[in-house]
């Protein structure tokens, strides 16, 4: 086992990241968790859910400073309130999820036997309103963003546990989501992974590259750029036309599958939604 | 081809220190290529000239000309990366057709003065 995984540590130096024929979720995420240790001896694990303020002082430092007044705490208090609020028919949200919808974004996304398909949180929430006869909502911010912030503080310091079952097809959303991220793509030619695994720590114009472990931990985020808390599908279309690539539509099957790898990948670590970034 | 015998004459004609001026033309026009941030943007990832807010995924680039006595290496790694190292974060602008063959060229020979 050792020597499988530092032959995959030699490939992920390498950059050749060939895909294994078949699925092995937890093999994955010991290489990943390796690589990410190994660039950034200096960071304590529970500390990749910081993103690039986990290694970068002077980021940190504002970063702390904003965090005193957080940009999204008016939005998560609209989210508790849509999430508290009854559907016309009486029914609620709560009624749609284990536990009542609380503590429970940690498991997200999941794997839905019956329909063969990965289910991401805001997914979840909109199938819910739809089977209340409500309509669905926008994604990627808004509404949809403020209900899926609350629900993540509920989960705070939780430790993210994305379950990959043994069924064939749920291993091939895995497996489509993983080659989603390493596929370069647009007229710039790069995968997620460039950026996030091979480049994480370098710098691009005046950006840090956040690594790709710690990720999904805290989204939706806040983002300064756009002034409005964004769901992690809004942020993928924004990096995907970064690099002059067309992005897929938000909760689209390419999508939910990348979010699945991407949300797996950060498993041990601490929920601690919503974010705030650049 | 009459015309072209004249143009060649004209160049051939013209005061050393006009065509110089042009070739600086032509490199600031490389330059600029190089900086535009819709062109090039070689400055997300190079230091390189006098050029702001730099990134550093890439090496600084300088002493060009004493590293790529060969012009055309210097122009194929710019219009493909990838062959030299299929892993590079580096955009292939030629390949791509990022740059048209002209704006290339011109990036080449800027970037060769460096
Ligand atoms: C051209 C380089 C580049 C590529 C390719 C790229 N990104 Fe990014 N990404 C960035 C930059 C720059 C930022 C902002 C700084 C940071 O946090 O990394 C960012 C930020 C992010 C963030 C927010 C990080 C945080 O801590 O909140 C996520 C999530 C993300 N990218 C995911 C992706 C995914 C998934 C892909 C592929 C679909 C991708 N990126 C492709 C450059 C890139
Ligand atoms: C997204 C990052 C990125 C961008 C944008 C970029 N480069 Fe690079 N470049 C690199 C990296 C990384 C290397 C290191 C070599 C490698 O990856 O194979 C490199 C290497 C080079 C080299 C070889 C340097 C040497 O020391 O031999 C040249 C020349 C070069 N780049 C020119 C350019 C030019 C000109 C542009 C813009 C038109 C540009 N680059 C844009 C990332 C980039």
């Amino acid at each position: 086992m050792k020597a499988i995984t530092y032959l995959s540590l030699a490939l992920l130096g390498a950059g050749a990241f060939a895909a294994p024929t078949y699925a092995d979720p937890k093999a994955d995420n010991e290489v990943m968790h390796e690589f990410f240790k190994k660039r950034f001896p200096n960071v304590e694990f529970a500390e990749f859910s910081n993103g690039v303020y986990a290694f970068d002082e002077n980021a940190r430092e504002q970063w702390l400073e904003i965090e005193d007044f957080p940009p999204y705490e008016d939005a998560v208090e609209h989210g508790q309130t849509l999430f508290e609020t009854p559907f016309a028919n009486g029914k609620s949200y709560a009624d749609c999820f284990e536990n009542g919808g609380l503590n429970i974004r940690q498991g997200y996304p999941k794997f839905d036997a019956d329909s063969g398909q990965v289910v991401t949180l805001e997914l979840a929430i909109n199938e819910c309103r739809t089977a209340n006869g409500e309509e669905a909502l926008p994604y990627g911010r808004g509404d949809i963003a403020a209900i899926s912030a609350y629900m993540a503080t509920t989960s705070a310091g939780e430790i993210i546990n994305v379950v990959v079952p043994s069924d064939p097809k749920a291993l091939a959303a895995y497996e489509a989501g993983k080659k989603l991220f390493y596929e370069r793509r647009g007229q710039l030619n790069m995968a997620c992974a460039t950026c996030h695994v091979h480049s994480a720590g370098g710098q691009i114009r005046a950006d840090i590259l956040s690594p790709a472990l710690g990720h999904t931990t805290h989204f939706p985020a806040y983002r300064f750029a756009v002034e409005d808390l964004v769901t992690i599908q809004h942020r993928y279309a924004g990096c995907n036309k970064q690099v002059r690539a067309k992005p897929f539509e938000l909760q689209s099957e390419e999508y939910r599958n990348l979010e699945y790898y991407h949300a797996h990948m950060s498993n041990g670590l601490p929920v601690n939604g919503p974010g705030s970034r650049k | 081809m009459k015309k072209l015998i004249q143009l060649t004459t004209m160049a051939l004609l013209l005061p050393v220190g006009l065509s110089s001026a042009l070739a600086n033309d032509r490199l600031a026009e490389g330059k600029e290529i190089s900086f535009d941030r819709k062109k090039g943007n070689c400055l997300a990832c190079h230091v390189m000239d006098d050029g702001q807010l730099p990134g550093y995924l890439g090496p600084p680039l300088m002493m060009m000309e004493a590293r790529y006595p060969d012009r055309e290496k210097l122009k194929a790694q710019i219009a493909d990366p990838t062959i030299r190292n299929p892993a590079t974060s580096m955009p292939p602008y030629g390949k791509h057709r990022m740059l048209t063959e002209d704006e290339l060229d011109k990036v080449v020979d800027y970037v060769h003065s460096l």
